[in-house]
């Protein structure tokens, strides 16, 4: 694994027996001694902790704020002009094609937006940003941070006894809190499903930040594997998988992420990559439809199963884009696309696993109700 | 007891063989989610796939030892998958098979050279 890069918790990830896998150039931990079904249940029922680093981190900053705020506009279909102070939002970067190019998440800290977007896509997000927003805006990929997840029913108990603040915030709140001695930038969010938190902090403090919050009873770490499961209950797209540059946010089931001032009517309406066939969609419908789905029997369908309207039908319908098990759900759970005239709630499909159709039906997201505090 | 290099364990009841994975198999697969077994009765080929188990990482498969036929499975597992995790080497069993020649046994891994195996 020489290729790959590693976090600055690379060695906290080895000593709490992590088996550390490749993904997006870093070896990162799937899982730790615990083991994927249990962490995901500690994770819903206490408190875990992710080491996120992998993601990137960006600044955008320019003389007058406002000018950074107008230009990221043109690049996502959010409302960032009207995000107030110290507030998150979720967002994603979309192409002339109207599809998705990353999701991300965007926030206003007064005199410059702090954007983290995924592993995979960070060189290039960064570079779509610089070629679209310098030299204005300035696009600073910070290397000098670390990402913590902190999620979870006792995540705030947990912090909170590092800096009461962090009780006081609500869901996509953000802050600067030291933590542990570190000065750190930390949102109410996460992508568990669960209320927590995510927590920027220096490289220089990151194993120091992490250890303090593992001591607490109450935290376990959690890996990949069980990154996995906990999204996918909490019925949340994996980019490359659930979305991808093919998808579109209507498609995606991702329009409430457009806020009414972008779309057809809106005082800014359009003015971002695609608005062409995304505020089409948003009014009269996409062809496909991103979906729940509850397979009946206990046979997992994964990624890339195969859908049908009837257990004889020569044509799908549409594809499983994420499946599993869902641990907290107690059964297998998955997420797909499928044609628009099948993605009713309750729609009876079949599921061709080892050449078997097997029944699976629509479902409503998420599995798991959410934990945010609002 | 004997090991394959697919990580299966048997043991000899009788004329009978039982069949499982070891705890190594048991937790490089990680938390079994879901088992599918042969029918009973079914005569199968030894490579033959019979069994499907899936992890919560991945799904894949058992091959049949040897030659023989199934005589029983171990309906408990489909019902709680995870006992292959608590008890890989003994109530976890997967199936029971009748095989024509047990001496075929004698050729197969015994523990020292599993453990050997698996290094």
């Amino acid at each position: 694994m020489s290729d790959l890069k590693r976090t600055p918790l690379y060695d906290l990830h080895v000593s709490l027996g992590a088996k550390m896998v490749p993904f997006a150039g870093y070896e990162m931990p799937v899982q730790y001694s615990l083991g994927v079904m249990k962490e995901h249940l500690h994770c819903r029922a206490a408190a875990g902790l992710f080491d996120v680093s992998h993601m990137g981190q960006v600044i955008l900053r320019s003389e007058d704020p406002e000018v950074a705020k107008a230009a990221l506009e043109r690049l996502i279909p959010q409302d960032v002009l009207g995000l107030g102070e110290d507030r998150q939002r979720y967002g994603f970067f979309t192409n002339d094609a109207g599809g998705i190019e990353d999701d991300l998440m965007f926030a206003n800290r007064g005199d410059h937006l702090f954007v983290v977007v995924n592993a995979a896509c960070k060189y290039a997000d960064v570079a779509r940003m610089r070629a679209a927003l310098e030299p204005a805006v300035t696009v600073k990929l910070l290397e000098n941070r670390a990402l913590l997840a902190l999620q979870g029913p006792k995540a705030e108990a947990v912090l909170a006894e590092h800096h009461p603040m962090v009780a006081e915030m609500r869901f996509m709140d953000v802050a600067t809190v030291p933590i542990a001695g570190a000065e750190c930038w930390v949102s109410r969010s996460g992508y568990t499903g669960e209320d927590g938190y995510e927590i920027s902090v220096p490289v220089a403090a990151a194993t120091g930040v992490a250890q303090a919050l593992l001591a607490h009873e109450d935290v376990e770490a959690i890996g990949l594997g069980a990154r996995d499961s906990l999204r996918l209950e909490a019925g949340l797209c994996l980019y490359g998988h659930d979305i991808d540059a093919t998808t579109s946010p209507v498609e995606g089931g991702l329009t409430w992420g457009i806020q009414k001032v972008r779309r057809a009517g809106g005082d800014r309406e359009g003015g971002f990559l695609g608005a062409a066939r995304i505020l089409s969609e948003i009014t009269g419908g996409a062809v496909r439809q991103r979906v729940g789905l509850l397979p009946e029997g206990r046979a997992p369908m994964r990624e890339g199963t195969l859908l049908f309207a009837s257990a004889e039908a020569e044509a799908p319908v549409g594809t499983v884009t994420s499946g599993g098990f869902g641990p907290t759900v107690g059964a297998p759970v998955a997420m797909g696309y499928v044609d628009a005239a099948h993605a009713g709630i309750g729609t009876a499909l079949f599921g061709e696993v080892r050449g078997k159709r097997l029944p699976v039906s629509v479902a409503k997201l998420p599995f798991v109700a959410a934990g945010f505090k609002r | 007891m004997k090991f394959t290099e697919e990580h299966e364990w048997l043991r000899v009841e009788g004329d009978e063989v039982v069949v499982g994975i070891t705890a190594h198999a048991a937790e490089q697969l990680g938390d079994v989610v879901f088992i599918e077994l042969p029918e009973e009765g079914t005569t199968v080929s030894k490579d033959d796939e019979i069994v499907v188990i899936e992890s919560v990482k991945a799904a894949s498969d058992i091959l049949a030892p040897l030659d023989g036929e199934i005589t029983e499975v171990n309906e408990a597992l489909v019902e709680e998958p995870g006992k292959v995790n608590e008890d890989p080497e003994g109530d976890a069993w997967f199936f029971k098979m009748k095989v024509e020649d047990l001496s075929a046994l004698d050729d197969m891994m015994d523990e020292a050279d599993y453990k050997k195996y698996i290094g």
